[in-house]
């Protein structure tokens, strides 16, 4: 027995937002081959879990223009998460794209051919590009160091939220949420959805970026979770506060939220670059990596943005995509790395070019290690101001925080990287 | 094949002097379960018995997965002889049976002078130890052999043979081998008294009474106790914590080979080793406690072992760690095994078996079942036991989900659930109905690896867990 082999012209891994976004426009722009791998058993992504609205509508303003331009599906505000995956896929569907769903890449076959497995079989599948599009996971207790015993009753969000919504499991009685990003709120919501009390959300953070949704749930802001206790059970969470008190919430159960890292197994299997700071691969404005015919979007390049974000970024690939089909794309290699200091984290996206091409929105997306009331951001290269600006509002993290993209022409293409200091 | 795995009720077969065992081995440990193992191969009636839900549940669950060449162990010990014949049969047995090794070998980095000079002294204590094929490089050869290693490596002794295992595919063999040929296993079992009489014992049981002519103690971190129980004050048993990081399995181009500290008046010292399952593992801490059940990690523990791994592989700590965790070793104060017979007892107390257990467990069970016959338990012709194929967790090896074949057969090796640790649908299933299955979450884990990996069941884990409950209501 060996491995079918088969080709596409544009091969897609990952059927969230970005991916299936990338594989509507792509067919739709008439590329006959599109074919969207999906190693999980449905297509969708992440939205599927989410179970509350917010998902399209004005967010997704770009989607609202596409879809009245192509006469195709829109999902409106307030879409719950299934609902807009479900959405997702039918206008991937419809535009003519294939989608693949339980069919898993294990590794790189060549520059643009990769190696499948599925029940169907194994395969070996060659295409003209490649996007990645294999988004993101939430780190789990063992990647944050927290101390302590390993009793069941630890979760992430996309753990607790499969279990809940797609199986209906057991979860607990009492939980303590880790974190009150938005993706916290969407966890202490599943957790009240699934009977379970929420004790408390407690954040390292010293306040909030967002107001508690529930009045009944108390946010302990300046906790750091020191230990996990109980054997057979969970049976606390032991916090260190900012004064130096120490505390222990009874509870059986924990969420761990946020703190998102790129899936970036298959970009790094194929010696993709990586920016140091997003830990996702390299990538331009055309949303090109390092190499030439793969291309990425969505969560994978910057942990996490919204979906509708991700989608935005899956249509704007198709335009280089297409370029590259017909040999019509920029030579890549000319680009500069954009580097940040502390205590930004990173910025998307992070390599300057091709010329003309502007990141969505024309603004770069950059994440703050800590809270800054006001930040002034300066890009400079070599010594040189390129600009600066002053944000209104605070800075935050989990948050977006965004950079104007007007400066990137005054790049000098034989410089040094581009450095982005928040002072 | 009659299989008798008991996990809740009365044990079989009761207290009638009649059907009493021949042998019961307290603890389903890798030594217990190899003892039992051994065992098997003879026309006795003997049981297993385990507090825990799974086999291999305590330290065994929790070491450092190395199979030993014996080549700094004390020479003349018995633990020396039980690793160097142990590794050959072990070696072996996982050839036979599937249970994944690769020989990646090892070096112990000096970073000093005078850890450098010690090297010639310790290749040639490997020699007095039987084991000749260890030599020292020089620091050019070290770096081009390993170049993610930290600056200021001057040497290395090279110890070709030293290699990994699976630690947990290895007692889960045992137990099923023997467990086909008949040993009984009872688990959720505790003992917790002992009466012997001249005919042997009645062991009183968290699951009601046990009655076995002999008795071999194999209860790892509480065989001091057991041993109490039958009137003995020779031993005790101090846990002494060993913490663990394992790294993300993207992490193990990083590390070729088992990169071992030069031993020095503070023990063996910190390890960086890549795993059977593609990983790299960071550890152990050594920590003398009085708790034998703190398997917890610590705070200071991680800074400890994240601040030795800096300076080993400066690298890792880039990487994601996917888990910490802690295992107990049965520190008795002894650099040696404490394995003892006490024929008029008819009892052997096997205590005492530090982190080299592994490597001799099976060098232990022929050790143990000789003592036994010289005790007075009658055993002739030892029969070949039915050939066992485990499956395999190994990187190294072929995986279901990359076999076409397989795949081809039965779609369900096509089905990946746990995409971290490529763990399909039917490894999942097969892990479910086995001989041995598992009774937690964790213990599937062992099995299979799933939810094993970087995500740590964020994008399987419900997954995971729907499949086991359908499977185990």
């Amino acid at each position: 027995m060996t491995r079918n082999a088969r080709e596409v012209d544009v091969l897609i891994v990952g059927a969230g937002p970005a991916g299936l976004a990338a594989g509507a426009e792509l067919a739709a722009a008439g590329v006959e081959r599109v074919e969207i791998l999906e190693r999980d058993q449905e297509a969708g992504g992440m939205p599927r879990h989410c179970h509350h609205g917010g998902f399209g509508g004005r967010l997704d303003r770009t989607a609202y223009a596409w879809a009245s331009a192509t006469g195709s599906e829109y999902a409106p505000a307030g879409t719950s998460g299934p609902e807009y995956a479900r959405r997702s896929v039918r206008a991937a569907l419809a535009a003519g794209a294939a989608l693949r769903t339980g069919v898993t890449v294990t590794g790189w076959a060549g520059p643009h051919a990769v190696e499948t497995t599925g029940p169907a079989g194994l395969e070996r599948i060659t295409a003209r590009a490649v996007v990645l599009a294999t988004g993101a996971r939430e780190r789990p207790r063992s990647a944050r160091l927290i101390p302590g015993t390993r009793p069941p009753g630890v979760y992430t969000t996309g753990e607790l939220q499969q279990a809940v919504h797609r199986y209906g499991q057991r979860i607990g009685t009492r939980a303590v949420v880790v974190g009150n990003e938005p993706v916290g709120h969407a966890a202490a919501a599943t957790l009240r959805a699934a009977g379970v009390h929420v004790v408390a959300m407690v954040t390292d953070q010293p306040d909030s970026p967002v107001r508690p949704r529930s009045r009944r749930t108390p946010l302990l802001t300046g906790a750091t979770v020191t230990a996990l206790t109980g054997r057979s059970r969970l049976s606390g969470v032991a916090l260190r506060h900012d004064d130096g008190r120490t505390t222990t919430l009874h509870c059986d159960t924990v969420v761990l939220t946020g703190d998102f890292v790129p899936e970036h197994e298959l970009a790094r299997r194929g010696e993709i670059l990586l920016d140091p700071g997003t830990r996702g691969p390299a990538y331009d404005a055309a949303y090109r990596t390092s190499r030439p015919g793969v291309f990425a979007a969505g969560n994978l390049l910057h942990a996490a943005e919204r979906a509708g974000f991700a989608a935005q970024e899956g249509r704007a690939v198709a335009v280089p995509v297409l370029h590259r089909l017909a040999g019509t794309d920029e030579p890549a290699g000319h680009g500069r790395r954009l580097v940040v200091d502390a205590p930004l984290r990173w910025i998307a996206p992070n390599v300057t070019g091709p010329d003309g091409a502007r990141p969505p929105d024309d603004r770069f997306v950059l994440r703050t290690a800590r809270r800054l009331p006001r930040p002034l951001l300066v890009v400079s290269q070599d010594g040189r101001e390129l600009h600066r600006q002053r944000s209104l509002l605070p800075a935050v993290p989990g948050r977006p925080l965004h950079l104007a993209a007007d400066w990137v022409d005054r790049v000098d293409p034989h410089g040094t990287s581009v450095r982005i200091s928040a002072l | 094949m009659t299989v008798t795995l008991t996990t809740t009720g009365p044990l079989l077969p009761g207290t009638d002097a009649d059907c009493a065992y021949d042998v019961t081995v307290v603890g389903a440990g890798v030594v217990g379960s190899a003892i039992a193992r051994e065992l098997a191969r003879y026309d006795l009636r003997t049981a297993l018995v385990d507090a825990a839900d799974d086999i291999g549940d305590g330290t065994s669950k929790a070491n450092t997965a190395i199979l030993h060449t014996g080549f700094d162990a004390v020479p003349g010990s018995l633990e020396a002889r039980l690793v160097r014949e142990g590794r050959e049969l072990l070696a072996a047995y996982a050839a036979e049976t599937g249970i994944p090794v690769e020989r990646v070998g090892a070096l112990l980095v000096a970073w000093d002078e005078d850890q450098l000079a010690a090297l010639p002294r310790l290749r040639d204590k490997a020699a007095r130890n039987g084991y000749h094929a260890s030599r020292v490089i020089d620091a050019g050869e070290l770096r081009a052999r390993e170049p993610h290693l930290g600056p200021g490596a001057l040497g290395a002794l090279e110890v070709p043979d030293e290699s990994i295992i699976c630690p947990w595919t290895t007692p889960l063999a045992f137990a099923t081998q023997a467990v086909r040929a008949g040993v009984h296993l009872h688990l959720n079992c505790r003992v917790r008294g002992v009466d012997s009489d001249t005919e042997g014992h009645t062991l009183t049981t968290s699951r009601g009474p046990l009655r076995t002519r002999y008795l071999v103690n194999a209860a790892g971190l509480y065989a001091d106790e057991i041993d109490r129980l039958l009137g003995n004050e020779v031993f005790t048993v101090t846990p002494r914590r060993g913490q663990l990081m394992v790294f993300d399995k993207l992490a193990r181009g990083l590390v070729g080979h088992i990169l071992l500290p030069v031993p020095g008046p503070e023990g063996k010292g910190v390890l960086v080793a890549p795993t059977v399952f593609g990983n790299v593992l960071l550890g152990p801490t050594a920590e003398e406690l009085d708790d034998k059940t703190a398997t917890g990690s610590t705070a200071e523990g991680m800074r400890l072992l994240r601040e030795k791994g800096r300076r080993i592989v400066p690298a890792l700590a880039d990487e994601e760690v996917t888990a910490v965790y802690a295992g107990l070793r049965a520190a008795t104060g002894q650099e040696d095994y404490r394995i003892q017979e006490y024929p008029e007892l008819r009892y052997v107390a096997v205590g005492g078996i530090r982190s080299t257990g592994l490597t001799a467990s099976m060098a232990i069970g022929r050790h143990v079942t000789g003592l036994l016959a010289a005790t007075g338990l009658e055993i002739a012709g030892p029969r070949a036991l039915p050939l066992l194929t485990m499956p395999n967790l190994g990187e190294a090896f072929p995986r279901p989900c990359l076999s076409p074949g397989l795949v081809a057969e039965d779609p369900a090796y096509g089905t990946l659930v746990c995409h971290c640790e490529q763990v399909t649908l039917g490894e999942i299933r097969d892990a479910l109905s086995a001989t041995i299955p598992p009774h937690s979450l964790d213990g599937l884990r062992r099995r299979t690896r799933a939810r094993g990996g970087r995500c740590q069941g964020f994008h399987c884990g419900a997954a995971v867990r729907a499949l086991f409950e359908e499977a185990r209501p």
